[in-house]
């Protein structure tokens, strides 16, 4: 057994852990307002909206029946083909925010069919239009609803930006491989980063279950997820 | 007239639950319904402020008609006040902001006067202590009285309510009557739909027996339960008076 | 792009199957490990004294915080430090279906705490083992309530076989690339072809599952919400 740790490692993954967040934060974000957008179609669109409505479910069968991956690679190999051609940052990152998009949609539907018919029924009693009914009485309580699988999704997207280090993007495992292919230490490099991702999302588990606890209302829980 | 309601009809996929029900309610008047379950009494409260849409029929809130494609939905509801079964509270949101909701997002009233009046309505039904409660941390009888505020909050014509009480444990029933005997006798135009026949008996104006989707007999208090012209009245109310007691 | 190089790289089908049958055989494998090592996790972290649980639950934070391809590169690449070898395909294998028994160990943990422990009361009353109660109450009904989960974690890990790619196996990504390489043009339709065919897949699994639930199901056991 023949294993050699290195201190110079560290200014270049704290590089790589710095894209990594901006990655996740980016795609997270944009990911959380097309996906209520793509859940609000999903629940309210089978009326007028049909066609709409049609586009998002499809959106989101793709999404997320197929693999992260192969969308990746498809975005950045693929798309030149047809004359877009983006950075392995810009694909990485749109690949990301699509995928995501489509999961929180997902999980905002079930939060938002999770809030009883009878609050929607009040509210239109009262004289609220549907859309004010959705603003003020439905998604509060939603968005309330949706923070156990929204937590969920967040450490899912941390671990799924590691995957664009293969299209050539230097986030945490693009600055690990680089090292590792100048030091051959593969398998040390590979492990210090483990433990990079391992505190990571133990700090964000902690901050999250933080979140759900000055957020909670007495009365207002979420049913089991599967 | 109030209220008019015109052979009114609807049918959920087979079943026709609403055959051609027709009645008005004058201002001031307190009407309750009553009938065995399932005979469209819940479904005709709903058709009223269009929650359900009728399959045809007309009903007329004073002289707008409201069943008309034209008129705005939205502003007539906020006219009539509903008070539900499960009370349908807004979780996420206190008692005072339950109150307040409609206040300032129908009619447009700021936060000042929304709380003022909301504060007012809270108190009416005694509950003015518990504005900053969330429904989570109310019994059932405090949480339907919040919604009876909710609903006057709105300065209703007309406040239906659909069997308010049902939901309710035995001991918490009794509140919630007693509010709502105070608002019929200050002159609130009132449709009940309940199985709380002392309450029928003493508050109302009038009683309409319900029954497979059709009135058969309505009539003041005293003449249904003394005279009932129709044997099925008879008969529903010799089996529900027995079940829920007389006088309450 | 014209309609007509969809036609060429749908006539690389049986190269992409050969592809996929790879994927399936991973999955296959890393299922069966990711059962058998998850029950093992579940029973664990339920029944085991203080110090295993602590393991157990030590277990699953590791592998459910650890991305799935940065696994594979580990169980791939650490044994050589060791002087043994592994093939990228069973290091697929291992280091996924290490995973998988994490997240299967918390449905089954899940399914197993949602029976009322009036069930188990019962049991002890009429005199069973604590291993008969599990073996003849507890785990037909934890079964039946975990077929939503394993639903779920079937059509994630069905996707990460293809991170396999990573580490070398030639799986159906590697053959995409190899159709890109012989005709650039057919690149997108060639990875869209392969995404269609794990959408497929994962709603033919699915099928397939509802089915076995509706088989298996009695009425008034459900999961608790």
């Amino acid at each position: 057994m023949n294993l050699a740790f290195s201190w110079d490692w560290l200014p270049r993954l704290s590089q790589g852990l710095l894209l990594t967040l901006e990655l996740t934060a980016i795609s997270m974000a944009l990911g959380a307002v097309f996906g209520v957008l793509l859940a609000v179609l999903r629940v309210y669109g089978r009326g007028p909206l049909y066609p709409l409505y049609l586009l998002a479910s499809a959106y989101v069968h793709f999404f997320r029946g197929t693999p992260l991956l192969v969308q990746v690679m498809a975005i950045y190999y693929g798309l030149p083909t047809l004359g877009i051609r983006f950075t392995p940052f810009i694909s990485g990152l749109l690949a990301l925010t699509l995928n995501t998009a489509a999961y929180q949609a997902e999980y905002f539907r079930g939060a938002i069919q999770s809030v009883r018919a009878g609050q929607m029924q009040a509210a239109l009693a009262l004289g609220l239009t549907r859309l004010q009914a959705i603003r003020y009485v439905i998604l509060p309580q939603a968005l309330r609803l949706v923070i156990p699988p929204w937590s969920n999704e967040l450490i899912y997207m941390v671990k799924g930006s590691a995957v664009v280090y293969l299209i050539g993007v230097l986030e945490l495992m693009g600055q690990a491989k680089n090292i590792a292919a100048r030091t051959f230490r593969h398998f040390e490099v590979y492990v210090v980063v483990a433990m990079f991702y391992l505190a990571l999302i133990l700090v964000f588990t902690l901050i999250l279950r933080w979140v759900e606890k000055r957020t909670r209302i007495p009365g207002l829980g979420v049913p089991g997820r599967a | 007239m109030l209220l008019r309601v015109e052979d009114l009809h609807k049918r959920y996929g087979k079943d026709e639950v609403l055959k051609g029900v027709s009645f008005s309610l004058e201002k001031g008047e307190t009407k309750v319904i009553i009938g065995p379950s399932g005979t469209g009494k819940s479904t005709l409260l709903r058709c009223i402020n269009r929650l359900t849409e009728p399959d045809r029929g007309k009903i007329w809130l004073e002289d707008v008609e409201i069943t008309s494609p034209r008129v705005n939905i939205h502003r007539i509801r906020a006219q009539i006040g509903f008070v539900f079964q499960d009370f349908n509270l807004f979780t996420h949101l206190t008692a005072l902001d339950n109150v307040r909701l409609g206040l300032m997002r129908v009619k447009g009233l700021s936060k000042q006067e929304a709380t003022a009046r909301a504060m007012q309505e809270l108190a009416r039904v005694g509950l003015a202590d518990k504005a900053k409660a969330y429904p989570a941390e109310l019994s059932g009888g405090q949480q339907q009285r919040v919604s009876i505020a909710r609903a006057l909050a709105m300065d209703p014509k007309l406040i239906l309510f659909d069997e308010p009480t049902s939901a309710l444990d035995p001991e918490l029933i009794g509140e919630v009557l007693a509010v709502m005997e105070d608002l019929a006798k200050s002159g609130m135009t009132m449709l009940v739909v309940t199985h709380e026949m002392g309450f029928a008996r003493t508050v109302a104006d009038e009683i309409i027996f319900m029954e497979k989707g059709v009135i058969v007999e309505q009539g003041p208090p005293e003449q249904l339960f003394r005279n009932p012209k129709h044997p099925r009245t008879a008969e529903f109310l010799r089996r529900i008076t027995d079940l829920y007691g007389g006088e309450r | 792009m014209t309609f007509e190089h969809w036609l060429r790289t749908w006539s690389y089908l049986p190269t992409l199957l050969q592809g996929l049958s790879t994927n399936l055989a991973i999955l296959g494998a890393l299922l069966s490990l990711g059962f058998f090592v998850g029950i093992l996790i579940a029973i664990l972290e339920l029944y085991a004294p203080l110090p295993l649980r602590l393991l157990g639950a030590g277990y699953s934070w590791v592998f459910r915080s650890i991305p799935e391809i940065l696994l594979l590169l580990l169980v791939w690449l650490g044994p050589a430090r060791f002087g043994l070898s592994i093939s990228p395909f069973w290091a697929a294998v291992v280091a996924l279906g290490l995973r998988s028994s994490a997240y299967q160990a918390e449905i089954f943990r899940g399914a197993l705490q949602s029976i009322p422990s009036g069930q188990t009361l019962a049991a002890r009353a009429l005199g069973l083992s604590p291993f008969g109660t599990i073996r003849y109450v507890l785990l037909p009904q934890a079964l039946r309530l975990s077929l939503a989960g394993w639903g779920n974690e079937f059509a994630v890990v069905l996707k990460d076989t293809t991170l396999a790619y990573a580490i070398g196996v030639v799986e159906v990504l590697q053959k995409a690339r190899f159709i890109s390489s012989r005709e650039f043009p057919l690149t997108f339709p060639a990875y869209v072809t392969v995404a269609l065919l794990f959408l497929f897949l994962t709603y033919a699994g699915l099928f397939l599952l509802g089915k076995l639930e509706k088989r298996l199901r009695i009425p008034g056991l459900e999961a608790r919400r």
